[in-house]
């Protein structure tokens, strides 16, 4: 993974020193409260509902054991004892107080950590698939080009006060996509061209919240050392021009949309070539040299699928199972990408105790090189462990609760915090996605349903990415009661489309019932193995819509 | 009464005054960037003397003024709220696009906090906020020893001074 220079370190530093006197004057009423907004915000401190978040910056959702120790004692020492995954590969303390996030700060930066620009009208933590690197099936390993975004991206003298926040996210599967880049205000999938040149393909203006919309190509290729001049160009047509009018219209997918992506297309094109041979244009020395963090590790010749594993998973149903579930082909024989799973019942989807933390960071250590990742799921990935070691991880993993063998099934559900954390929230959350998980705990069950994305937002800023979830689910607030929206159809990966919503909304309690009628529904209604998604293309809305409420008459 | 300064020192004496659309135009004037595309004749002259200015408001673009920029002394660019971010990329193309090499100065809601990201973005005068302390002010220029990103200040990014 990428290791600080001395300049990327001291860097840190001085931010948080810097934040260390704003916190100060700040204090000394020097700076009112409005002023410090987004000093805080981009600082990752959002004040609640309850207490303040500290949103904690994961570049690309790799990071590695020493870092999760320090993660677990900030939860222990500034918490209370847990930690929150994000959608967004960020990690999130819900209880700090305001006083003592610059002692935080200044703990993550002893580990090459910060919590710089996750939050606020700047270029937020650029995300990634979370199997980069181990995955046969990637073009090259997107991770050097995020890092490579990562710098460029960190203090962007010109780019620190745009109309609303801005989000980056690279994909390098083709025909996978992992890292929902269609609705990401800017998606770049790397992509080679007939000439086998390697580039990229960039989308923009896609987003979820209230005005959800997939990106739209704004160049079919765009040759490697182009990268930040590129980004430079679309980003500054944004800054010039995207409104600032109203928050809700701030996001580039409606600048894109007012303008047309072709008008949008000739305003990009036109200030690129101005910089585009400028002295920002990558060179292959820096292209190398972050490349050189990311190597293929130095793995040991082992055999496949080998006789160790086959017997425990013979002699062992409930390993068989997770490892049919939870661990992924990895491109070298003889290893495994393994997920954690932080979805086990009676847990808010996403988080880990610091226990847990503690407890991930040795399995990193004597499983996967120390390194883990953090996904768009909410999970956890070991992503280098020995097939024949497999046995050994899970029983360890089992016992610290991060072994629910569900990856990808109902119970894997995206959740964003809600009404009980959120002070934007309309509606809970949480208690929505337990019940959930109360309701269809049967492995059995879950497994002979398949593959299914259940997105639970809290309100329509769309955290949760219901949007994008085969079942999305919506709290919305109805006269100061809490109501819940279903749509369906929905999907971020690389055929991307936003969900259907279903009819008029339903109260908390019923929501079990509800999600049960829907899935009844595809059960009866699906052929020749069909997941829900093909399923529900296939027999269209109307047949879903009729199962929840009834015939119409 | 804003503060002007420089990342050195608070300024006095400034021979700068704006003059907005009815007050005449005197030398050292600070005239709306519109004012001066609609009387570009008659102000013409004080420019080639070096003693006309332009004021851009926030929603107003580098290339309105284009390579015009040459013949303004100074050029200033408004802040009505710290938040607004458009003035940013409005110095930086006028210090890279359109090759301004005069005075620069950020006008309006300036705080101090927002002085490093202005400075690396073109400007070198800075009308402070008159409640913002000066010596925080001054010392926010250093706040930052290293830079990732090329800026008007030295084009060249930290991939090609790395050593």
């Amino acid at each position: 993974m990428y290791v600080y220079d001395q300049y990327d370190q001291q860097l840190l530093n001085e931010r948080v020193a810097q934040f260390r006197g704003q916190m100060a004057r700040y204090l000394d009423g020097k700076i009112p409260e409005e002023e410090f907004l987004p000093l805080r915000l981009q600082n990752g401190i959002y004040v609640q509902r309850y207490a303040p978040m500290l949103r904690v910056a994961i570049p690309y959702g790799l990071f590695n054991a020493k870092q999760m120790r320090t993660l677990a004692s900030i939860a222990r020492d500034y918490d209370k004892g847990y930690a929150h995954f994000s959608t967004r590969q960020n990690v999130q303390f819900n209880w700090p107080a305001l006083e003592q996030c610059p002692d935080i700060l200044e703990r993550l930066a002893s580990v090459q950590m910060h919590a710089v620009q996750t939050s606020g009208n700047c270029i937020r933590n650029t995300t990634t698939d979370e199997f980069a690197g181990v995955t046969a099936d990637e073009l090259v390993d997107p991770r050097p080009y995020c890092e490579i975004i990562r710098q460029w991206s960190t203090f962007h003298p010109e780019f620190a006060y745009l109309p609303r926040k801005f989000k980056i996210a690279v994909n390098a599967v083709p025909g996978v996509d992992r890292a929902a880049v269609k609705v990401h205000d800017i998606g770049i999938n790397i992509v080679r061209n007939e000439q086998g040149e390697l580039g990229y393909r960039i989308l923009v203006g896609g987003g979820l919240g209230r005005t959800p919309i997939i990106g739209s190509e704004i160049r079919s290729f765009l040759p490697e050392e182009d990268l930040l001049t590129y980004l430079d160009a679309i980003i500054r047509i944004y800054n010039q021009f995207g409104r600032r009018d109203n928050k809700y219209k701030a996001r580039i997918k409606i600048l894109v949309k007012a303008l047309g992506v072709e008008r949008m297309q000739e305003l990009v094109e036109a200030e690129w070539q101005r910089i585009k041979d400028g002295e920002d244009k990558l060179t292959q020395a820096e292209l190398d040299r972050v490349k050189s963090h990311f190597t293929t590790p130095n793995y040991q010749t082992l055999e496949s699928n080998p006789a160790s594993l086959q017997q425990a998973q013979a002699q062992d149903a409930a390993f068989a199972r997770w490892v049919q579930r939870n661990v992924r082909p990895h491109k070298q024989a003889g290893y495994a990408i393994v997920n954690l799973s932080l979805k086990q019942k009676g847990n808010a989807p996403g988080d880990v105790t610091a226990e847990q933390m503690d407890a991930i960071a040795d399995l990193a250590e004597e499983f996967s090189l120390g390194e883990i990742r953090s996904t768009h799921q909410q999970n956890l990935v070991l992503a280098d462990v020995e097939q024949q070691r497999l046995y050994e991880l899970w029983q360890q993993a089992k016992s610290n609760g991060l072994a629910t063998p569900t990856l990808g099934l109902l119970t894997d559900m995206i959740c964003c915090p809600g009404g009980d954390f959120c002070a934007l929230a309309n509606a809970k959350s949480i208690p929505v996605a337990e019940a959930i998980q109360v309701r269809f705990d049967d492995l059995d069950y879950l497994h002979d349903l398949g593959e299914i994305d259940l997105n639970i937002s809290g309100c329509m800023n769309a955290c949760g990415h219901h949007h994008v979830g085969n079942i999305g689910v919506l709290g919305v607030d109805k006269k100061g009661e809490e109501f819940y929206q279903i749509s369906l159809g929905g999907n971020g990966g690389d055929d991307a489309s936003l969900g259907k919503i279903l009819g008029p909304s339903f109260a908390r309690d019923a929501m079990p019932d509800v999600i049960a009628k829907i899935l009844d529904c595809y059960v009866a209604q699906r052929i020749d193995g069909e997941t829900f998604l093909e399923t529900y293309r296939r027999a269209g809305h109307t047949v879903f819509k009729e199962a929840v409420y009834g015939k119409a008459d | 009464m804003a503060k002007l300064i420089d990342r050195q020192q608070l300024l006095s004496n400034d021979p700068w005054h704006f003059a907005d659309d009815e007050q005449a135009v005197t030398e050292y004037a600070i005239v709306p960037l519109k004012r001066w595309l609609e009387q570009r004749d008659d102000l013409l002259a004080l420019a080639q003397q070096g003693k006309l200015g332009v004021h851009f408001n926030s929603d107003e673009t580098a290339d309105q003024l284009g390579e015009d920029a040459a013949l303004m002394a100074r050029i200033s660019i408004d802040f009505p709220k710290f938040s607004d971010g458009r003035g940013y990329s409005t110095a930086r193309l006028l210090r890279q696009s359109f090759g301004y090499q005069g005075e620069l100065q950020a006008s309006g809601d300036v705080l101090i906090d927002q002085l490093f990201y202005m400075l690396r973005c073109g400007f070198d005068r800075f009308a402070l906020r008159d409640d913002q302390d000066i010596d925080d002010a001054l010392a926010a220029f250093s706040t930052f020893s290293v830079s990732y990103q090329s800026d008007v200040n030295d084009p060249r990014p930290l991939f090609r001074r790395r050593s």
